[in-house]
């Protein structure tokens, strides 16, 4: 039960992650904050399919989340929840097409390493 | 340009920041409060009148808009590395707002999350375009 809501939080938090990412690349910059700039974008962000997709998918995550703290200590739950990273940085580089520098790379690697040792 | 992009990325990663630890902390404290209540749908949706949940909920939907608003013009795989430092804010309210024992080991993986945001901080912050390619 636990190993099987670490992969619905990990899988629905990729999923909900990458498509917002999608979602809103599509949808593009958002520039002016202006009250009714900003409900137009609101508007528009509303009837985009892969904003709705992430939105269901983080909604899973959230929940599934919750569930595996109720049964499992936080110094489990949160370093496992940091999987998400590794995912997210490849499919950001081969899906999204985004420029991963070693820098970056790097600067992951010292996070996840800091978000195990944080947990203990 | 790219001095007005970062600025407004710095800006809205620490709202996205403040506004889901703070949401987070206050639903937390609210649900704690209420102790058995969210065992039922009708529990959880009365739940949402107790001040501290609509406050956490409140937050939290201030953290979704301000992460699409900077997934709009970020990347990805910036966005995600720097508003770990989420991590360290909670870590930090843990230890001078509620008092509690933070072991070495701790602030080592606080140093090690400093100096990984710190890192992909200082890349640009956006470098893929819409159909995928680098710019």
């Amino acid at each position: 039960m636990k190993w099987l809501l670490v992969g619905l939080c990990v899988v629905s938090t990729v999923v909900g992650d990458v498509f917002r990412s999608l979602g809103m690349r599509r949808h593009g910059e958002i520039s002016d904050f202006r009250p009714g700039a900003i409900g137009r974008a609101l508007r528009a962000i509303a009837l985009n399919w892969m904003i709705f997709v992430s939105t269901c998918a983080m909604a899973v995550s959230f929940f599934s989340f919750m569930k595996l703290v109720s049964i499992a200590p936080m110094s489990f739950a949160v370093p496992t929840s940091a999987i998400t990273f590794i995912p997210e940085t490849l499919l950001a580089r081969f899906l999204l097409g985004e420029e991963v520098s070693r820098q970056r790379w790097i600067g992951i690697g010292l996070i996840l390493a800091g978000v195990v040792f944080i947990s203990q | 340009m790219a001095d007005a992009l970062k600025r407004k990325t710095q800006l809205f990663a620490i709202l996205s920041v403040v506004s889901n630890v703070a949401g987070n902390s206050a639903l937390t404290h609210g649900m704690m409060h209420l102790g058995r209540a969210g065992d039922t749908p009708i529990d959880l949706f009365f739940a949402l009148f107790h001040p501290w949940v609509a406050l956490g909920v409140l937050l939290l939907i201030v953290w979704t808009l301000s992460h699409m608003a900077l997934l709009s013009w970020a990347d990805l795989s910036y966005v995600m590395p720097v508003t770990a430092i989420g991590y360290v804010v909670t870590a930090f309210a843990g230890r001078f707002v509620l008092g509690e024992m933070v072991s070495p080991m701790r602030w080592g993986g606080i140093l090690l999350i400093t100096i990984g945001v710190v890192l992909v901080g200082r890349t640009a912050p956006a470098s893929a375009t819409l159909d995928g390619n680098s710019k």
